[in-house]
C-alpha cells in the first residue's frame, strides 16, 4: 500500500446519515452517472408519454412508404408507411417493462439463493453451485430460445426466462460477497447475541453486500435490455405491431442489402445504443462510488 | 466432470419442457391419432427416465438422432455448421484477445488519465450494445458508407483463406465489440492490482526500470485472472453467434439452433444446445489447465 | 565513497499528500542524520509519518505525495528530484528497503532464485553467475540448503524464511543504507527474535547504516543506537536510545513510555497511564506545538508558539518549551486501584474445560488445532492464553463459545455441561459467555450505527425492550466511557479505541460472567491499548467477570492475568499463576518465548534460540510436540513419549520430562550467567549436565 495516507482519527459526527449523503453527493458529482441517469430519465418519460408527444400515431400505416428524411417525417417512414420518428419515441415502452422486471426477478432470486448458499455452505451450496455452472455453460440467448419455443412466447415468459437465467449468475456474485462477510467477526458476534440465521443473513449481512448487489443490478439491467433486444430481433421477444426498436430493426434490416433506406434501421439502433450505454454509465458511476 | 453430467441433466430438463412434442410439431389441427403415432415414433410417450437413458446411450455412441425437420442425421447437418461457427469465432477471438489485453493494460498504466477513461468508457459502451446493433452499425459504416467489406459472412464457395477471412471480418468485428470491454476491464483490474502490490514496489526499489518491472513482475500476475475470463466469454461468443449468424445469413451452429427452434425440430435443437454447452465446457477446461500451468501456487499445491 | 559524509542526511523535509484537492502535511521540517554504520530508530504511533519518511528517501512516494521543502542526501548525494536513471542507480546500489509483509514483498509467480539474482543482473551479471551469487546471498542470511530454496516459489516458504530472503535481496548489493520498515511486526515472537538477531549480526558484518522504523519500543531498545520520536509528522525528540528510554524530555515520549506495561507491572498494583485525546487530523492546520492538545503540561505559549529544537546535551534534543519538566507530566489516568481483586478458588469453578479437542479436516488432512486441553476458571479471574500462531488459542476460545463444535471434550458452566454448539445453547448460557475480538473493524457491523448495535445487544442479552431501553443504553455507554455523541456514528467514523469500546459494551450488555478477550489491543496503538486495558480491569473489579485473555504481547498478558496458560501446537504446555510462569522455573518453550521478546528495559534474559520452524498442526511431531525445537531436548524419551501434564508444584502444571528441580537449576544458571545471545541449539541428544551452581 504505497498510497497509504494516514487515516484521520475519530471524526466526530452528529449525523448518522452522513455516510449515505456522502455517497449521493459523490454520485451527483460523477459525470458518467449523471449523463446516464438523464438519458434513462428521458427514455422513461418517452415510454410513458411517447404516444402522446409523438407527431403521428406510431402504428398508423397510412403514410407513404420508405420516404427519406423530411420536415413532416424527421426520420423518414418505413416499408409499411409508418413514421419512424414517432415509432422511435414510442419504442421504449415494452423493453422498459420487460427488462427491469426480469432484472428484479433475477436480483431478488439471486440474492436469496446467494445469501443462503454463502451463509450455510455445505451440501445445498455444492448442489446449487453445480447447477449454476451448468446454466453458465449455455448462452442466455440459446436457453431463452429453447425455452420460449417449448412454452410458447408471451411477455411474461420472456420476463421469467431472463429472470431465471439471471438468478444463478446473481447468486454467484452475492455468494462470493457473503463468503467474505461471514468470515468477519461481527457475524460471530451476532450469533453470540443468540440471533437466528435469518436475522444474521438479512439484517446483519445483507446491508453489507448491498453495494455489489446494486452494481450487479445495473449491470444485469444492461444485459436484460441486450437480451430482450436480441430475442425480439430473432422474433422471440416483443411481438408486432409494437413500435419496439429491435422489432423495427428486424422488420427493416433486410432492406439494407440494397444500400438504401438506412434511416429505417439507424434511428432505432441509435435509440437502443443510447439506452444501454446510459444504463452502463450509471452502473459504472455506481460501482466507482460504492467500491470505495 | 460432474459438471458434464449435470449439464446433461439440464439438457434433459429442457428436452422435457415442451409438453406434447407431437402436438407441437404437427400443430393444433392434426388429429390426436396422428399426434400419438408421431409421439410413439419419436419415443416420447415412454417414461422420462427411459427417454433420458436412451438419449445418453445414443450420445455415448455419437448418435445425435435424426432431424425431425430434414429427416437426415442431425450430425451431418451440425458438423459443417459447427466448423463454420468455429471459423467465425476464431476470427473474433484472434482479434479480441490481443486488442483487449493491450487496451486493458494500457488503461491501467495510465490510470485516472484520459486514455484510461476513454478505453474504459468505450469498452463499457461497446459491451452493452446488443451485437446485432453493433453489426448493423458496422454494416452501415464499412459495408455501405465506405464500401470496404462484404456485408454477408458466407464467402463464395472454394474461396481461399484470405477471402474467407475478409468475409468474416465484419461479423467478427461485431463480436469483438461485445467482448472487448469485458476482457479489457479484467485486464485493467488485474494490472492495477499488481501495480499496487508490495512486490512491484520491491522490483522498483531494486532499481529496475519501468519496462522491466511491467514485463517481468506485473504482467505475469495481472493476466492470470484475465485468462479465466476469456474462457467464460467463449460462452457469450457462441451465444452471440445465434444473432450474428442470422443477421449475416451465415450457416453456423447459431443459425441451425435458430431455425431448429423456429421449425420445432427438437432433436436438432437439443443436439445444437448440447454442442454449444460442450464447446463452452471445453473452453473453460482449457482455461483451467492454462491457469494452473501459469500459476505456481496451484501447480505446486497439487503436487504437495 | 571515502568522503566522511553521513550515510543519510535529511534536512527540514516537508512532505505533503494531496487529498481531495488539498495538500495535507505529512512530514514537517524533519531533520535527521545517520552516520556510517549507525542504526537509527524512528518510532511513533500509526499515522505519524514514519513510512512516508522512508519512502521519501527511496523516491517512492505515492503519486499524490510530494516533497515541498528540504533535502535528502544519501552518502552525500542529493536524492530529491533525481532523474529516472540516477534514481534507479541509487536504488540499485546505495539504498535498500525491507517492509512489513514478506509474503507480499516477493513476487508470487517468480522463483526465489530469479528474484534474488535480479539484484545482481541489474548490476551486469549474467544469469548463471547471478544465480550463484544469489545462492551465496541466501547462505549469508542463514538459510539452510540455499540451493534448493533458489528453485522454490515464495508461497512454499514460511514467513520467517520469506523475510530472510527479502533481507538477503536487500543486502545483496551491499547498500550504504538499509531501511527496515516494521520488518518483524507480522512475525511470531520466536521468529521475530531470530530475524532481529540476524539483522544485528549482518549489520556488523556489512557496516551498513540502518534506518529502523517501528512502533515497538522494545525492538528499538534492542536494535538501535540512536532514536527519533515522530509525532504528527514532526520529530519531537531525538537522542541516544538509552537516554530517550530512561531520561525522555518530551511529554509525548514520557507518556508513550508510561503506557506500556513493563517490568512486571500488574493490574493489582495500579492502572496504566494513558495519553488523552487523539492524533490531530491531517486536515488540521498546526501552527504551534503539535502535541499541545494532548499535553498535561501545555501552557498558553504551547498553543501559540512553535517550540524550537532545544538541545539538552550534545546529542539529545527535544521540541518542547518545557523539556526540563517533561518527566513531571501529570498522570492522565489516576493510579488509584479499583476494589480488591482477590479470586476465591474454593467453590465450583465458573468454567471447567475437560479434554477439549478440535480436529479440522482440510483437503483430506487432519489438522489438530486443539488436543486435550483441560482448565478451570473461577469468577473474577483472568486466565492469560499465550502461544504463537497455530498454537490453538483462538480455536480454544471459539470452542468455549460454541462457535466451533469441539471434536471431543466438554465445557461446563457452574458444573453443568454446555451443549457443544451455540445454536443448541439457551439464551441464558449465550449471555454469560461473551467475546471481544481483536479487530473492531471486523467485529462491528459497518452498516449499523453504534446505537443500533448496542440496542440490539441489550434487547437480546438483557431482554430489555421499550422505554427502559434508552436509559440502559446510556448507562451501558457510560460504563465503557463512550460519550453519548458517538451513539449516532457508524463504526467507520470512530477511531480504533472507540470502536473497541463499542465492542466491549456489546459484550457487557447482559451481565456476562466470562468474556474472552482475543487480542483486544493488538490492533491498537500503545496509548490506546493502555486505556482499553484499564477499562477491562475496571469492569472486572466492578462486576467480578472472568476473562480469558489471549495475547502475543507478554507484557500485556502479565499485566492483566492472574494465571497463565501456555499453548503449543494445540497442547497445554504449562499452566500456573502469572508470577510463577514468568519468573520460572518454566517450561522450556515458555522459557524460549520469554527470552524472545525484546523489552524496553533490555537484557535480563539470555536469548534462547529455537531450532527450526513451528511444525505443521497437520503432522505434529511424535513424543513431546516441542522436542523438534527444544533446546533442552533429552533425546529418546522426548522424541517417543509425550510427557503428561502434571502438577509440578502448588497449582503449577507443566508438560515436560525434565523434573522441575532440574529446570530450576538450569534456568537459574542461564539467567545469571548473562550468556551471549547465541547458545546454539543442541541437536544431538546430549545428557543434561548435572552441574550444581
Amino acid at each position: 500500500m504505497s498510497t497509504a495516507v494516514p487515516a484521520p482519527p475519530a471524526v466526530e459526527l452528529s449525523q448518522a446519515s452522513i455516510a449515505r449523503r456522502e455517497t449521493l453527493g459523490q454520485l451527483a458529482r460523477s459525470k458518467t452517472f449523471i449523463t446516464g441517469a438523464i438519458i434513462i430519465a428521458f427514455w422513461v418519460f418517452c415510454a410513458i408519454f411517447g404516444t402522446k408527444i409523438a407527431p403521428h400515431d406510431p402504428l398508423d400505416q397510412s403514410f407513404p412508404q420508405l420516404l427519406g428524411l423530411s420536415r413532416t417525417y424527421p426520420f423518414g417512414t418505413d416499408q409499411l408507411g409508418r413514421d419512424v420518428f414517432s415509432r422511435v419515441l414510442a419504442g421504449a415502452h415494452d423493453i422498459l417493462i420487460i427488462a427491469p422486471l426480469a432484472t428484479l426477478l433475477g436480483i431478488v432470486g439471486g440474492t436469496i439463493i446467494g445469501l443462503v448458499t454463502g451463509y450455510f455452505r455445505g451440501v445445498v451450496d455444492d448442489v446449487v453451485s453445480r447447477v449454476v455452472d451448468a446454466v453458465l455453460a449455455l448462452p442466455l440467448i440459446v436457453i431463452a430460445v429453447t425455452v420460449l419455443v417449448g412454452l410458447g412466447h408471451s411477455t411474461l415468459t420472456v420476463i421469467v426466462v431472463i429472470g431465471l437465467v439471471f438468478t444463478p449468475i446473481v447468486s454467484r456474485t452475492v455468494r462470493a460477497a457473503v463468503l467474505a462477510e461471514r468470515q468477519l467477526d461481527y457475524v460471530a458476534a451476532s450469533k453470540l447475541l443468540g440471533e437466528r440465521a435469518p436475522y444474521v443473513m438479512f439484517v446483519e449481512i445483507l446491508p453489507n453486500v448491498m453495494a455489489p448487489i446494486v452494481v450487479e443490478a445495473t449491470v444485469r439491467l444492461g444485459y436484460a435490455i441486450f437480451a430482450v433486444a436480441g430475442l425480439t430481433f430473432l422474433g422471440f421477444g416483443v411481438q408486432p405491431p409494437s413500435p419496439d426498436w429491435a422489432l423495427q430493426i428486424a422488420d427493416n434490416y433486410t432492406l439494407l442489402n440494397a444500400g438504401t433506406y438506412w434511416w429505417t434501421v439507424l434511428f432505432p439502433a441509435l435509440a437502443i445504443i443510447s439506452l444501454v450505454v446510459a444504463v452502463n454509465l450509471v452502473a459504472d458511476g455506481l460501482a466507482r462510488v460504492l467500491s470505495r | 466432470m460432474t459438471l458434464f453430467v449435470l449439464s446433461i441433466l439440464v439438457f434433459a430438463a429442457s428436452q422435457l419442457l415442451p409438453g406434447d412434442i407431437g402436438r407441437n410439431v404437427l400443430g393444433p389441427f392434426a388429429s390426436s391419432h396422428d399426434v400419438q403415432a408421431l409421439n410413439h415414433e419419436l419415443g416420447v410417450d415412454r417414461p422420462i427416465y427411459v427417454q433420458y437413458g436412451d438419449w445418453i446411450w445414443r450420445l455415448a455412441h455419437a448418435n445425435l438422432g435424426m432431424s425431425l425437420e430434414y429427416k437426415v442425421p442431425v450430425a451431418s447437418l451440425l458438423g459443417p455448421s459447427l466448423i463454420n461457427s468455429l471459423k467465425l469465432a476464431t476470427v473474433a477471438f484472434l482479434l479480441v484477445v490481443p486488442l483487449s489485453i493491450i487496451g486493458g493494460v494500457f488503461a491501467a498504466l495510465r490510470r485516472g488519465h484520459l486514455p484510461d477513461r476513454v478505453i474504459t468508457l468505450t469498452g463499457l459502451s461497446l459491451t452493452a450494445v446488443p451485437e446485432f446493433i453493433s453489426a448493423i452499425m458496422l454494416i452501415l459504416i464499412f459495408g455501405l458508407l465506405l464500401n470496404w467489406l462484404p456485408v454477408t459472412a458466407a464467402s463464395p464457395p472454394e474461396s481461399d483463406v484470405i477471402t474467407q477471412v475478409k468475409y468474416l471480418l465484419l461479423p467478427g468485428m461485431a463480436l469483438v465489440m461485445v467482448l472487448f470491454g469485458y476482457i479489457a476491464r479484467m485486464a485493467r483490474a488485474g494490472t492495477i492490482e499488481a501495480l499496487d502490490s508490495d512486490y512491484t514496489r520491491t522490483a522498483y526499489l531494486k532499481g529496475l526500470d519501468t519496462r522491466t518491472v511491467i514485463s517481468r513482475h506485473v504482467l505475469r500476475n495481472s493476466l492470470l485472472p484475465t485468462i479465466a475470463v476469456i474462457a467464460t466469454q467463449m460462452g457469450y461468443l457462441i451465444g452471440g453467434l445465434v444473432v450474428i449468424e442470422k443477421l449475416f445469413n451465415y450457416n453456423g451452429i447459431g443459425q441451425r439452433i435458430y431455425t431448429a427452434a423456429l421449425n420445432k425440430d427438437f432433436t436438432m435443437l437439443q443436439s445444437g444446445v448440447l454442442v454449444v454447452g460442450l464447446v463452452y465446457l471445453t473452453a473453460t477446461l482449457i482455461a483451467d489447465v492454462l491457469y494452473s500451468l501459469l500459476n505456481p501456487r496451484i501447480r505446486y499445491a497439487a503436487a504437495e | 565513497m571515502t568522503e566522511p559524509a553521513p550515510t543519510l542526511e535529511i534536512r527540514n523535509l516537508d512532505v505533503v499528500y494531496r487529498v481531495r484537492g488539498r495538500d495535507r502535511k505529512i512530514l514537517r521540517e524533519v531533520s535527521l542524520t545517520i552516520s556510517r554504520g549507525e542504526t537509527y530508530g524512528l518510532v511513533g504511533e500509526s499515522g505519524c509519518g514514519k513510512s512516508t519518511a522512508a519512502l521519501a528517501v527511496v523516491g517512492y512516494l505515492a503519486s499524490n505525495g510530494r516533497i515541498t521543502a528540504g533535502s535528502i542526501r544519501v552518502a552525500g548525494q542529493d536524492v530529491v528530484g533525481l532523474s529516472g536513471g540516477a534514481l534507479r542507480h541509487l536504488r540499485a546500489n546505495d539504498v535498500s528497503m525491507v517492509y512489513q509483509n514478506p509474503g507480499e514483498a516477493l513476487n508470487p509467480s517468480i522463483r526465489i532464485g530469479d528474484q534474488v539474482a535480479e539484484v545482481f543482473r541489474i548490476r551486469g551479471a549474467e544469469r548463471p553467475q547471478a544465480l550463484e551469487q544469489a545462492e551465496k546471498a541466501l547462505a549469508r542470511v542463514q538459510i539452510a540448503d540455499p540451493g534448493s530454496v533458489l528453485g522454490r516459489y515464495p508461497h512454499q516458504l514460511s514467513g520467517g524464511m520469506q523475510q530472510r530472503v527479502v533481507i538477503a535481496m536487500a543486502l545483496a548489493k551491499d547498500p550504504a543504507l538499509l531501511i527496515l520498515d516494521e520488518p518483524t511486526t507480522s512475525l511470531d515472537a520466536t521468529v521475530e527474535a531470530e530475524v532481529l538477531d540476524l539483522i544485528q549480526q549482518l549489520r556488523s558484518e556489512f557496516h551498513t547504516s540502518v534506518l529502523f522504523i517501528t512502533h515497538n519500543l522494545g525492538v528499538i531498545a534492542k536494535m538501535c543506537e540512536r532514536v527519533g520520536v515522530l509525532y504528527a509528522g514532526r520529530l519531537v525528540e531525538e537522542g541516544p536510545v538509552k537516554t530517550i528510554l530512561n531520561d525522555p524530555r518530551h511529554p509525548y515520549t514520557v507518556g508513550l513510555l508510561r503506557c506500556v506495561p513493563r517490568g512486571g507491572t500488574r493490574k493489582d498494583r495500579g492502572r496504566l497511564d494513558t495519553i488523552p485525546g487523539f492524533l490531530p487530523s491531517i486536515d488540521q492546520e498546526l501552527r504551534a506545538c503539535v502535541f499541545a492538545d494532548r499535553c498535561g503540561l501545555a501552557q498558553e505559549v504551547c498553543r501559540t508558539d512553535e517550540p524550537p529544537l532545544y538541545r539538552i546535551t550534545a546529542d539529545h534534543a527535544s521540541r518542547c518549551h518545557f523539556h526540563e519538566q517533561a518527566q513531571e507530566l501529570p498522570r492522565a489516568t489516576p493510579e488509584e486501584l479499583g476494589q480488591p481483586l482477590a479470586v476465591d478458588r474454593s467453590g465450583t469453578p465458573l468454567l471447567q474445560v475437560d479434554d477439549l479437542t478440535k480436529v479440522f479436516e482440510q483437503q483430506g488432512r487432519h489438522i489438530h488445532a486443539l488436543e486435550g486441553v483441560s482448565a478451570a476458571l473461577w469468577p473474577g479471574e483472568t486466565l492469560g492464553l499465550v502461544g504463537e500462531s497455530g498454537s490453538g488459542k483462538t480455536t480454544f476460545a471459539r470452542a468455549l463459545l460454541g462457535l466451533v463444535a469441539p471434536s471431543r471434550g466438554t465445557v461446563q458452566l457452574d458444573g453443568r455441561s454446555l451443549p457443544p454448539r451455540l445454536s443448541l445453547r439457551t439464551q441464558q448460557d449465550v449471555r454469560v459467555l461473551q467475546i471481544v475480538f481483536q479487530n473492531p473493524d471486523s467485529a462491528l457491523n459497518r452498516r449499523h450505527t453504534v446505537r443500533r448495535i448496542l440496542r440490539r445487544s441489550l434487547k437480546k442479552l438483557a431482554s430489555i425492550a421499550g422505554g427502559a431501553l434508552e436509559a440502559r443504553l446510556l448507562k451501558l455507554a457510560s460504563s465503557v466511557r463512550l460519550a453519548e455523541r458517538y451513539l449516532t456514528a457508524r463504526p467507520k467514523q470512530l477511531s480504533g479505541g472507540l470502536k473497541q469500546r463499542v465492542a466491549i459494551a456489546r459484550a457487557f450488555a447482559g451481565e456476562p460472567r466470562l468474556v474472552v478477550c482475543d487480542e483486544p489491543t493488538s490492533a491498537l496503538d500503545v496509548s490506546v491499548q493502555a486505556a482499553i486495558l484499564n477499562l477491562l480491569v475496571e469492569l472486572q473489579a466492578q462486576r467480578r467477570v472472568a476473562y480469558i485473555f489471549i495475547s502475543h504481547d507478554l507484557g500485556v498478558v502479565r499485566y492483566i492475568s492472574d494465571r497463565i496458560a501456555v499453548l503449543y501446537l494445540g497442547r497445554l504446555m504449562e499452566l500456573g499463576p502469572a508470577a510463577v510462569v514468568f519468573d520460572g522455573p518454566h517450561h522450556p518453550y515458555t522459557e524460549a518465548l520469554l527470552s524472545a521478546v525484546p523489552t524496553i528495559d533490555g537484557g535480563g534474559r539470555a536469548r534462547i534460540k529455537l531450532a527450526g520452524e513451528i511444525p505443521s498442526a497437520a503432522a505434529p511431531p511424535s513424543g513431546c510436540v516441542f522436542h523438534t525445537r527444544c533446546h533442552r531436548n533429552l533425546g529418546e524419551i522426548c522424541e517417543n513419549e509425550e510427557p503428561p501434564l502434571v502438577e509440578v508444584e502448588d497449582s503449577h502444571l507443566m508438560r515436560c520430562h525434565i523434573p522441575i528441580e532440574e529446570l530450576r537449576k538450569l534456568q537459574r544458571k542461564g539467567s545469571t550467567a548473562m550468556a551471549p545471545p547465541t547458545p546454539s541449539p543442541p541437536t544431538s541428544a546430549a545428557p543434561l549436565p548435572a552441574s550444581s551452581s
